[in-house]
């Protein structure tokens, strides 16, 4: 098709063709290493090529030779916007082949901690969206409250971005009683200051309107086909949230709203996370009251190590923390899907075990894979600098649909 | 089935969906199974097109999540193909299976749903699977112009080559793989609960003992010692063997030579003549 001809009419009778380029493999709106190859008709996007894989780093090759509490960190490397969310599918499916309980306190904490995570990634998200359709200002602004999750994240966890703190049976440490006063102090203050100003820049401005409104439409019926989820089918219109029809942990406690778009274009995506921001806060607000004293991991001491103090005193302790540090835990044999709603959509994971002490099959299903798959049919037509406003909207983060 | 302990995901209860779905796939349904509160399906091959297109028409299964694959290498079809099924009206999932050889083809599921497009294509490109009729059967996660299907169990999980940029080329090049440091695999599965090695020296205990093996008798006369000459130690020593034996031990011979190395004595005879003084001179008077 690229090389089709035409007259046109305002060329005075000059030939005009089809023409290809490639969008990224290095390009600032291509989120990471995207690879596009487009053809385009002037500036009309003809057909997307997509190529993905160029952050390939065969995780699930890695966890097959690992046990199964190592193979943790390899989540946190999936989406390093939200990892707290990526292993939350992971802890879940282990707690499924291994039918342990998990303490309230513990679910409570992961609650509060995946939706600060939504909170954090959202962030990231709607920057760079304003920021790809051309706004500057409000990018470096909600990095102000990125900022502060961060900071949040590394009190409770150590670490800043890789936490590795859920754990199959609970939460590696419980946090501080201060840290849980300084979100609720920051939930009522900072957040909803900071967040509505940005958002007052953006939400009705005439140009980030231009650029959003009726670009990349997408049907219910195109959704459910697409494989969409999260704000992406949430956008389209249907009232889809696992948090909400397949609760895990404590969510089925919470109140909250699922928004949900009229239109199903970009700038019904970007509002739908907006909105989310707010249930997030709400969600948060509504665990920093209800979350009771108690044990932050399960007791069972063939699958959570102990603390230090106890190995200092029994023997046994002392024998469990060797075990569980050197040959791990033995999962039943068994196959699980599970599938939580991290802040981009449906982030599963098909955990095979043989039982032995390392997962036999781990699967993990990246949101942004389906979603970048319908690039082409979502772009057909628009403009190319439209492409950047449908990726951004999209969420796509490589390390999380390459793997 | 135990109680449910855990808290992951909550989805509608699955009493009756098995038998349900079992008895409308009627003669596409090669096993299933209910383990873990997940509902898995295992269909011929050949009809997983048809399968997949009554479940999502019929039963309202109408998302398809993900497709996984799966390597068994001892199974005479050692790859499984998993379509994750779910239904946003009636809040279930499913998984349902077929099983595919190398060169068996699986029929292609982009007719019901586009998204199967590259979830196909990842399969192919991790397994080797491939799937008839899928328009674009490309690799889509390795390397441009990769060989081999890494997640294959007998793929080695270093790979085979290694690419760097070359100053000298000002391009990339690809070369074998070289470790600096072996591939350190540690096992740390108790030898005593189901590790599938034989530790070091345990190969002995498989098989029987056995004593150490005799040579055989070259003559009937078994052989006997009764004089020294017999005792086969060549001629000097039977030329000595002949000799008589004295009828008393030979007599013992006193030696006065101090052993070389031994501590003087402490005896204060050796020390006259010496030039030294006796221990007892030199001992403190008390």
């Amino acid at each position: 098709m690229s090389m089709q001809l035409e007259t046109s009419p305002t060329t005075s009778g000059d030939h005009i063709s089809n023409y290809t380029i490639n969008f990224g493999p290095q390009h600032p709106a291509a989120h990471g290493v995207l690879r596009m190859v487009m053809d385009l008709d002037g500036e009309i996007i003809e057909r997307i090529d997509p190529h993905v894989g160029l952050l390939h780093r065969g995780t699930e090759k890695l966890i097959e030779h690992k046990t199964y509490l190592q193979a943790l960190p390899y989540f946190d490397r999936l989406d390093y916007c939200s990892p707290l969310a990526m292993e939350y599918s992971y802890v879940l499916a282990i707690e499924k082949l291994l039918n342990i309980a998990v303490p309230l306190r513990a679910q409570y904490l992961r609650v509060l901690f995946a939706e600060l995570t939504r909170i954090c990634n959202h962030m990231l998200n709607l920057g760079s969206h304003v920021m790809d359709v051309g706004a500057m200002t409000p990018n470096l602004w909600l990095f102000e409250i990125r900022e502060d999750c961060l900071n949040f994240f590394e009190r409770a966890a150590g670490a800043r971005m890789h936490m590795a703190w859920y754990r199959p049976g609970g939460v590696h440490q419980d946090v501080p009683l201060k840290l849980l006063a300084d979100i609720g102090e920051w939930l009522d203050n900072r957040l909803p200051r900071l967040f509505e100003d940005a958002m007052s820049l953006v939400v009705d401005n005439r140009i980030f309107k231009q650029r959003n409104v009726d670009i990349a439409l997408v049907g219910k019926e195109d959704a459910l086909r697409w494989g969409f989820s999260g704000p992406m089918i949430r956008g389209a219109g249907i009232a889809w949230d696992l948090r909400k029809s397949q609760p895990y942990d404590v969510y089925d406690r919470m109140d909250f709203e699922i928004p949900v778009g009229t239109k199903s274009d970009c700038y019904d995506r970007f509002m739908v996370r907006v909105e989310e921001v707010r249930q997030s806060a709400k969600i948060m607000k509504q665990c920093l009251a209800e979350i009771p004293e108690g044990p932050i991991a399960s007791d069972d001491r063939k699958v959570v190590p102990p603390k230090r103090g106890e190995m200092k005193s029994s023997m046994e302790s002392l024998i469990h923390h060797f075990k569980l540090y050197t040959e791990g835990f033995h999962v039943p044999a068994g196959e699980v899907y599970v599938a939580t709603e991290s802040p981009k959509g449906e982030f599963g994971v098909y955990l095979v075990s043989d039982g032995s002490n390392k997962p036999y099959r781990c699967k993990i299903r990246p949101t942004a894979f389906s979603h970048l798959q319908a690039m082409d049919f979502m772009s057909k037509g628009h403009m190319l600098p439209d492409a950047t406003a449908i990726l951004g909207a999209i969420d796509v983060v490589f390390g999380e649909c390459d793997r | 089935m135990s109680a449910v302990l855990h808290s992951s995901p909550k989805f509608a209860d699955n009493a009756g969906v098995l038998d349900t779905l079992v008895a409308a796939l009627g003669a596409h349904i090669v096993a299933s199974k209910e383990e873990h509160g997940e509902i898995v399906l295992t269909v011929a091959r050949a009809a997983i097109e048809d399968a997949l297109r009554l479940l999502r028409d019929e039963h309202d299964y109408q998302q398809l999540m993900e497709i996984a694959g799966v390597d068994y290498p001892d199974r005479p079809e050692r790859f499984e193909v998993v379509y994750m099924l779910l239904s946003v009206t009636k809040n279930h999932r499913l998984m349902v299976k077929v099983s595919a050889a190398e060169h068996t083809p699986v029929p292609t599921v982009t007719t019901l749903w586009p998204v199967a497009g590259w979830l196909e294509r990842e399969v192919f490109d991790m397994y080797g699977v491939i799937f008839a009729d899928n328009p674009d059967l490309r690799r889509i996660l390795t390397d441009y112009g990769f060989e081999g299907h890494p997640f294959r169990k007998d793929f080695p999980l270093t790979g085979y080559v290694e690419l760097r940029y070359s100053e000298e080329d000002q391009r990339v090049v690809y070369e074998p793989v070289k470790l600096a440091q072996d591939l350190r695999q540690f096992d740390f599965m108790s030898p005593w609960e189901g590790a599938n090695y034989v530790l070091p020296g345990d190969e002995k205990a498989s098989t029987s003992p056995t004593t150490p093996p005799v040579p055989p008798m070259t003559s009937d006369k078994p052989k006997t010692t009764d004089k020294p000459k017999d005792a086969g130690a060549g001629e000097p020593a039977n030329a000595e063997a002949t000799k008589p034996t004295p009828a008393s031990p030979p007599a013992m011979v006193e030696t006065k030579l101090p052993e070389p190395g031994a501590p003087a004595s402490t005896n204060a005879e050796a020390y006259k003549g010496s030039g030294k003084a006796s221990p007892e001179d030199e001992a403190p008077k008390s």
